[in-house]
């Protein structure tokens, strides 16, 4: 099997600025504060992902996650060390991010899916069924500024979901959409991960990590802290006694989990 | 490198069999035209959402330049009295506002595009460039109207193109697209990291009217006693947007004049101080010049853009 993602030593540093115009900053120097401080997102993470695996990206809020997942898509480039990839990368991270809330759901859909890297005529084939997934009906010829959250971020997942890519990336997924929404997301996920591409998945739901994944990568404040089997990075990150409750942003977040987990 | 598993899906953009690389997109300006789809729906977008919501729609890229014409034409050439001895000085004027309203367009507009579309470029991955270029064809599409009422201008006072007036409008045209992607892409990208640079340009572009044989015409300056002065005279020439402006004026001013007032009935005969010796020549010089300043914009930008993501 080839290598699909590598990481080598990639560290990402960013920088807390306190101070921004010349005035602050001159205060700050004859205070002999510090003008700026600096702290290391991913720090020297190195790891080899095969194709057609798919692993899970856990870890605490903040612990750089989706830093690494934007330095895996090209966002990002590394300040040390270097990530490597092999062929298309698409992904659920960032869905709708590039719509023009003036632009109809149409032309989004073509302006979308142009910097996903797709071509006129591959948007054209697929456009039917991306309008049939988001599921958005009368309301595809109005601007995206009008609609609602849901719609939304539907129109953001059917283009990504429809994108051919060898490494599929899905961060934060289901925030957002009702039930029945979420269940088709997940069912195209699974059949995503069944093609043999190489799956990304952030998640902290211990129960859809374990249904979708067969390798574990835990980051601790930007540092790899577990590399291994699922089962195993659960109980390294201690989420396998409660689940719902202890680690995730919201109880709201954490009930929709235990959903993705149920429903996988 | 070993080929692909699966060859069935042919329909990506790349080669099934290619090998690891870097996913960050660092291929410059090459990448913006190689992805020319998403850089026509680019400018599209662009096009349609700048004018939205104004009944006048497109007509306001008219309305400014227009009211400066009149405004400089009534101060300048009636309340002065500059264009006595200047035949078609509306053209000469009108010329250089046509040329300077590309390149300032094209500045201030490239200098926003990437911290306008802070959006896109905080999360998804493509060729940052891609704004900055499309802000230089949308800035192009919005100034050619104005070159078409140019040319139909001078048609109307005797315009009959020669092969050297083509030569000329070609050479300015492509200094000032060559300059102002230049110029906007390397501001764009110091735009992210200090938005002071949209105001720098800003008021540089104040400037831009006054360094342009616009309101004066070319003979005035030569004439005067600092353009005698022949490190003066030097420095003004070694700005390529007046030789821009001065090759647009060749293209479609001169020809108007032949045989008014004290010109020459050929256009052959025309030269110093109504023109700067060797003016095609410093054309293609600055030209030159030009695609030297793009490249080192560049790898300027490249230097910049792996950080974009975060700082923007």
């Amino acid at each position: 099997m080839a290598l699909s993602i590598v990481a080598d030593h990639a560290s990402k540093r960013f920088t807390l600025r306190y101070h921004r115009t010349i005035k602050q900053i001159t205060i700050a120097a004859m205070r002999k504060q510090k003008i700026s401080d600096t702290f290391l997102a991913v720090n020297d993470v190195s790891f080899a992902i095969e194709e057609g695996e798919s692993v899970g990206l856990m870890g605490l809020n903040g612990s750089g996650k989706s830093t690494l997942l934007k330095l895996i898509n090209g966002v990002m480039k590394p300040d040390a060390g270097s990530v490597l990839t092999r062929g298309r990368i698409a992904g659920l991270i960032a869905t709708g991010a590039g719509f023009h809330p003036q632009l109809t759901g149409r032309d989004n859909v073509y302006l979308n899916a142009a910097i996903l890297g797709m071509s006129e005529a591959e948007t054209r084939r697929k456009f039917d069924s991306i309008v049939e997934f988001a599921d958005i009906g009368r309301f595809l010829d109005t601007p995206v500024g009008n609609y609602s959250s849901g719609m939304f971020s539907r129109l953001g997942f059917a283009v990504a979901v429809h994108t051919d890519s060898e490494i599929f990336l899905i961060d934060e997924v289901l925030a957002v959409g009702d039930k029945p929404f979420k269940q088709k997301c997940l069912a195209r996920m699974q059949e995503i991960r069944d093609e043999g591409r190489t799956l990304v998945y952030v998640s902290h739901a211990a129960g859809s990590v374990r249904k979708m994944c067969d390798r574990v990568l835990v980051l601790e404040k930007g540092v790899l802290g577990f590399d291994g089997p699922v089962d195993a990075g659960i109980r390294y990150l201690h989420y396998e006694d409660s689940e719902d409750d202890v680690n995730s942003e919201s109880s709201e977040e954490s009930e929709t989990d235990e959903e993705l987990g149920a429903d996988v | 490198m070993t080929t692909h598993p699966d060859a069935a899906r042919a329909t990506s953009l790349q080669p099934p069999d290619v090998g690891l690389a870097s996913p960050f997109a660092g291929g410059g300006l090459f990448d913006v035209f190689r992805r020319r789809y998403l850089l026509k729906l680019l400018v599209q977008k662009e096009v349609r959402s700048r004018y939205q919501g104004s009944i006048l729609g497109l007509m306001w890229s008219y309305i400014q330049p227009l009211v400066r014409f009149c405004m400089y034409f009534f101060v300048i050439g009636l309340v002065l009295g500059l264009h006595k001895n200047v035949p078609n000085f509306a053209i000469h004027m009108f010329a250089a506002i046509v040329g300077v309203h590309f390149f300032t367009e094209t500045f201030s507009s490239g200098t926003r595009s990437i911290v306008k579309n802070k959006a896109i470029v905080r999360k998804m991955a493509m060729p940052r460039e891609m704004f900055p270029v499309s802000a230089v064809i949308v800035s192009a599409i919005n100034t050619f109207p104005q070159l078409l009422i140019l040319f139909v201008a001078s048609v109307a006072v005797g315009w009959r193109p020669d092969a050297g007036a083509l030569l000329a409008g070609v050479l300015g045209v492509a200094i000032i697209t060559v300059l102002g992607t230049a110029l906007a892409l390397l501001f764009a990208g110091m735009n992210v990291f200090f938005r002071d640079f949209q105001n720098v340009v800003a008021t540089f572009t104040l400037f831009t009217h006054w360094i342009v044989p616009m309101i004066y015409p070319f003979s005035k300056l030569a004439t005067s006693g600092i353009g005698q002065n022949p490190w003066f005279y030097t420095a003004y020439l070694s700005n390529p947007l007046t030789v821009a402006v001065l090759l647009l004026q060749r293209a479609v001013w001169l020809p108007t004049t032949l045989g008014k007032g004290s010109f020459p009935t050929n256009i052959y005969d025309i030269g110093y101080p109504t023109l700067p010796n060797h003016l095609i020549l410093l054309g293609w010089l600055m030209l030159l010049v030009s695609f030297v300043i793009l490249g080192f914009c560049q790898l300027a930008f490249q230097r910049l853009e792996g950080r974009f993501a975060e700082r923007v």
